[in-house]
């Protein structure tokens, strides 16, 4: 069959929203789009761990600390996921890990912002993780079977990372004046980098009707950070605290919140690399990477040798003829 | 077109010869398959897959990984390289026995309405 059958074929069955699969035909573009975009997704979740990483060893208490642990834990976890869903794709971990040592390949620009308060946890999970899920969910429905499933996964667990920092603003705003203006300080500068993470505005962004025919989006990028400032904007009432946007009005024939304008001056240079932290985060996920290297090569090697020794690993040690369902 | 890519595909043991490839050159840990039982009684179903040295590390890290909320009693792990897979281009041809035995069906039997219990 020639190419263009075949990529009739493939939006037919887009179109009818049936998954695609690993070993189904697709275009290169889709197949390099997907690559591209959940790699993207699995460093983000991977660097993520880094701004939060900064507190498990000051966070006030016992709870939270075990809480903010098995947050990154679970970012881990994200990040696996995603590196498996793209590996259905056709490159390999390494090469991912490559492209983002290398600089090749990007991350979230969120993360290239210092933690540098307490409370800036608890905005992250409110804001940084809320938004997040507010693209995620979505992408839980994506035409990409693998990312589709992983996404489920994720937003799953996603949900008790946003309510966890939520109460973490939600204590500090009952607390001294001292934490209220530390928690309203974490909100004024998470804000706008939440609002950034939902990329470049509609008209400057050029994948978005290849990737919404394909139904790898299935919202604009406009239209999913419109939904987060609407539902922000209650939630922060909760808090007694305010948004730092002096343009933020309910809209009522709308019905939505208008909101200024996004500095996308400063978007764009945190992604070219001249962020607070850029360097800092690429430079430690680095370092974490050599100095695994000795830990890798050690488990090969010993994997190796028991293979040269005809031993096998078997739970049960004598099953293996028998049918194990 | 896949040529680009260096990784062959689930499934795609056996059709390169001795089931690697020779440009393969960094020395990642091997793929495995994660498949888990969520509750006795129930069949164990793919959920994901991950890299490990060897078996007792990949359930040890599917553990870690993929039973973070109680989601399982029991762990399979399958060197991904050792799945074989239908092709998806072949499924007309593989499935066209099936289509046409409907008789296969209870519903294909016309039994008058008033005979109960079968």
């Amino acid at each position: 069959m020639d190419t263009i059958t075949l990529a009739i074929q493939f939006q037919k069955k887009i179109d009818q929203d049936i998954k695609i699969e690993p070993r189904d035909w697709m275009p290169d573009e889709y197949r390099k789009t997907l690559i591209r975009q959940i790699s993207q997704h699995a460093h983000s979740e991977v660097v993520g761990m880094l701004p939060e990483g900064n507190w498990i060893t000051r966070a006030p208490s016992l709870r939270r600390k075990a809480i903010l642990l098995a947050k990154v834990q679970d970012e881990a976890g994200h990040g696996l996921y995603l590196y498996s869903a793209a590996e259905t794709l056709g490159i390999t971990r390494d090469e991912m890990y490559q492209q983002l040592h290398t600089n090749k390949a990007k991350y979230s620009s969120i993360f290239n912002y210092p933690t540098i308060s307490w409370a800036d946890m608890g905005a992250i999970g409110w804001l940084v993780d809320g938004a997040a899920i507010m693209n995620q969910v979505p992408l839980s429905r994506c035409s990409y079977g693998p990312y589709a499933r992983a996404m489920v996964r994720i937003c799953k667990e996603e949900s008790f990372h946003q309510r966890q920092g939520f109460e973490i603003l939600l204590t500090l705003s009952k607390g001294n004046k001292a934490q209220q203006k530390m928690c309203q300080d974490a909100i004024n500068r998470w804000w706008w980098p939440a609002l950034m993470m939902f990329g470049p505005s509609d008209n400057d962004s050029p994948h978005t009707a290849q990737s919404m025919q394909w139904k790898i989006k299935r919202f604009t990028n406009d239209e999913l950070r419109q939904k987060f400032v609407d539902v922000c904007a209650e939630q922060v009432k909760f808090l007694g605290m305010t948004l730092p946007d002096k343009d933020l009005k309910w809209n009522e024939a709308k019905q939505h919140y208008d909101f200024g304008p996004i500095n996308w001056d400063e978007f764009w240079n945190v992604v070219k690399g001249n962020g607070p932290c850029n360097k800092e985060r690429l430079s430690t996920r680095i370092q974490a990477w050599e100095n695994g290297a000795w830990v890798r090569e050690a488990a090969l090697a010993y994997e190796e040798k028991k293979a040269a020794r005809q031993y096998s690993y078997d739970t049960e040690n004598k099953t293996n003829q028998v049918p194990v369902s | 077109m896949i040529t680009l890519f260096r990784k062959f595909l689930y499934g795609d043991y056996g059709e390169i010869e001795g089931g690697t490839l020779a440009t393969s050159s960094s020395r990642e840990w091997p793929l495995w398959e994660v498949f888990i039982r969520s509750k006795q009684g129930l069949d164990h179903k793919h959920v994901g897959s991950l890299h490990a040295a060897d078996a007792a590390m990949a359930i040890e890290n599917a553990r870690d990984v993929y039973t973070r909320r109680m989601e399982g009693v029991s762990i399979w792990v399958v060197e991904s390289k050792n799945i074989h897979a239908s092709n998806p281009d072949d499924a007309n041809a593989l499935y066209d026995p099936a289509n046409d035995k409907i008789y296969r069906h209870p519903t294909f039997y016309q039994l008058p309405d008033e005979l109960k219990y079968m």
